[in-house]
């Protein structure tokens, strides 16, 4: 279970590492995440009001669209130089990889949430009325999002069309973390009466499913 | 489907598929016969206006939509079994009906959802309705089995490629409940739910219609479930044919001593 | 007849993709089982001998 650890957070540790070092998600998906903020605020003919009723949705697609990107660069890192292979070899089990993997997407997620959170407070004037209940569901759904996403990574990767089938691969499965996320939105920021905390349940179930299964199924592709 | 069936040499059909082709054919005129023909429009009086309401003649859409939407769920249960089969055991057997099925019910699945949408207008004054648990759920398997057909088309290596895709089939499966049960929380109001069969007069030969329907249906899944598992089995034997013939023609390129022919022209 | 043109556009839409993908099924079928060698051609059985597999 050590070794398990060890292993993972080696790779989790790698990858942040590479991030700290090229920057792509602070100085590319960053930006985009705002950008996205922006669009929508243009494309709904910027009325606060209206801006506001739909924070918690808009947020939560800013959310998806970004972890595209952070996937693919996750992806993308161990393709160079045979650096996949590499890992393979050194005889880490594929769980420990995919645990690694994941974690590091999940604080990118983290980092980025907590961005849009800014985001959405300043440029929809969204108005957090329970702070707990968005960090529960903030935790929860990067959890969700980043151990699906990595384990979708893997199954488009090495294809010459990653980039265009990885949405249409993993958007559709995260529909539930969509709407339980965003409920649970709309109560902690009180746009809507509605009982948040209940909808964690449906996204802890998930991000506990995503987490095994993934870990399971990692193991199957990696060995191809 | 267990018999070994020889090839006429030039198409998939066989003894027993142009029959089930004949019967299937046959049945479905007989439905059309029965839907259109022979059973009554919904037709019902209003309990206070006196008025008549109910779905009139858009109920024979019915008899289409509903036994495609039974058919498309047992293809891609068929399809989750085969996948996972095809994780256990590893053979191309279980690998090409995993594909077969997810095809035919992806197609299936996109007519459930026009079908539907079509009966929808007249009957709910509307074509989409957003937060219907069922047309929701339909839409996300939809989406998903699409990426799955994508996915497979994309990877090129066939071991890869089975692999691949026995994994999203049962991640699509497997997420289904989670989607189900999301939109059905996130609200209450359904259409489905309103006008319900049950409220529909079911006589005799409306009941016995949408039985003939299911028959029908299930005929021609089993026909189309048929045929593109044999193009599917052709598919993987002509790609280890043309593997094996350019190995072949190497050796014998090299045998023969010519080495410009061995080593290929874009080498 | 009711709803006419939406019973002709359902059954017509329903009927006509399933028989453009019959046609299309058929079509694969021919052009694979011309290039298929005829000892390759065998179809499934639940006893396959593992050789291809």
């Amino acid at each position: 279970m050590s070794r398990f650890l060890a292993d993972a957070r080696l790779v989790a540790a790698k990858d942040l590492r590479i991030e700290a070092r090229s920057r792509v998600v602070l100085n590319q998906v960053a930006p985009f995440a705002l950008l996205v903020l922006v669009l929508f605020g243009f494309a709904l003919d910027a009325d606060q009001r209206t801006l506001r009723a739909f924070a918690p949705g808009l947020f939560w697609v800013a959310v998806l669209l970004c972890a595209l990107l952070a996937i693919q660069r996750s992806v993308s890192v161990e393709q160079a130089d045979g650096a996949l292979t590499g890992l393979r070899l050194s005889g880490m089990s594929p769980a420990a990889l995919f645990i690694g993997k994941a974690s590091a997407v999940f604080v990118q997620l983290v980092v980025l949430e907590v961005l849009l959170t800014a985001g959405i407070i300043v440029l929809y004037g969204s108005e957090v009325d329970q702070p707990l209940l968005v960090v529960a569901t903030g935790l929860l759904a990067a959890v969700a999002v980043a151990c699906t996403g990595t384990l979708y990574g893997a199954l488009a990767s090495g294809l010459g069309v990653r980039e265009t089938l990885l949405p249409i691969l993993l958007l559709p499965v995260l529909a539930p973390v969509l709407i339980g996320a965003t409920r649970a939105f709309d109560d902690a920021l009180g746009s809507a009466a509605v009982d948040g905390w209940a909808w964690l349940v449906l996204l802890a179930v998930f991000a506990v499913v995503a987490t095994a299964g993934g870990a399971l199924a990692y193991g199957a592709l990696v060995e191809e | 489907m267990t018999e070994t069936m020889v090839t006429t040499g030039t198409t998939t059909g066989s003894g027993g598929s142009r029959v089930l082709g004949a019967v299937t054919l046959l049945g479905l005129a007989t439905l059309l016969l029965f839907a259109f023909g022979l059973t009554e429009p919904d037709v019902r009086l209003h309990p206070t206006t006196g008025e008549e309401i109910g779905q009139f003649d858009a109920v024979r859409l019915l008899y289409l939509h509903v036994p495609l939407a039974v058919f498309t769920y047992v293809a891609f249960v068929l399809c989750a079994v085969a996948s996972a089969g095809y994780l256990v055991r590893r053979t191309p057997w279980f690998d090409t009906m995993a594909h077969a099925s997810a095809e035919v019910g992806t197609v299936f699945c996109g007519l459930v959802l026009v079908t539907g949408s079509i009966w929808g207008r007249p009957v709910w004054n509307t074509w989409w309705e957003w937060g219907d648990v069922r047309l929701m759920t339909t839409l996300v398997l939809f989406l998903m089995f699409t990426g799955y057909l994508a996915l497979r088309r994309a990877t090129v290596d066939p071991r890869a490629a089975a692999l691949r895709g026995a994994v999203v089939a049962l991640v699509a499966v497997l997420d289904l409940p989670l989607v189900n049960r999301s939109v059905e929380w996130w609200e209450n109001r359904t259409l489905h739910q309103k006008s319900t069969l049950g409220e529909l007069k079911i006589q005799d030969l409306t009941l016995f219609t949408l039985m003939l329907g299911f028959l029908v249906f299930g005929l021609v899944l089993a026909w189309l479930l048929l045929h593109r598992f044999r193009v599917g089995w052709l598919e993987r034997e002509d790609a280890e044919h043309g593997v094996a013939t350019a190995i072949a023609e190497r050796r014998a390129a090299i045998d023969g001593g010519d080495v410009d022919a061995a080593v290929g022209e874009d080498a | 007849m009711t709803h006419l043109g939406y019973l002709i556009a359902g059954w017509g839409i329903a009927l006509g993709t399933l028989g453009l993908y019959v046609v299309s099924i058929i079509r694969r079928g021919r052009d694979l089982a011309r290039r298929v060698p005829a000892e390759r051609s065998r179809w499934l059985t639940s006893n396959d001998d593992g050789s291809r597999g």
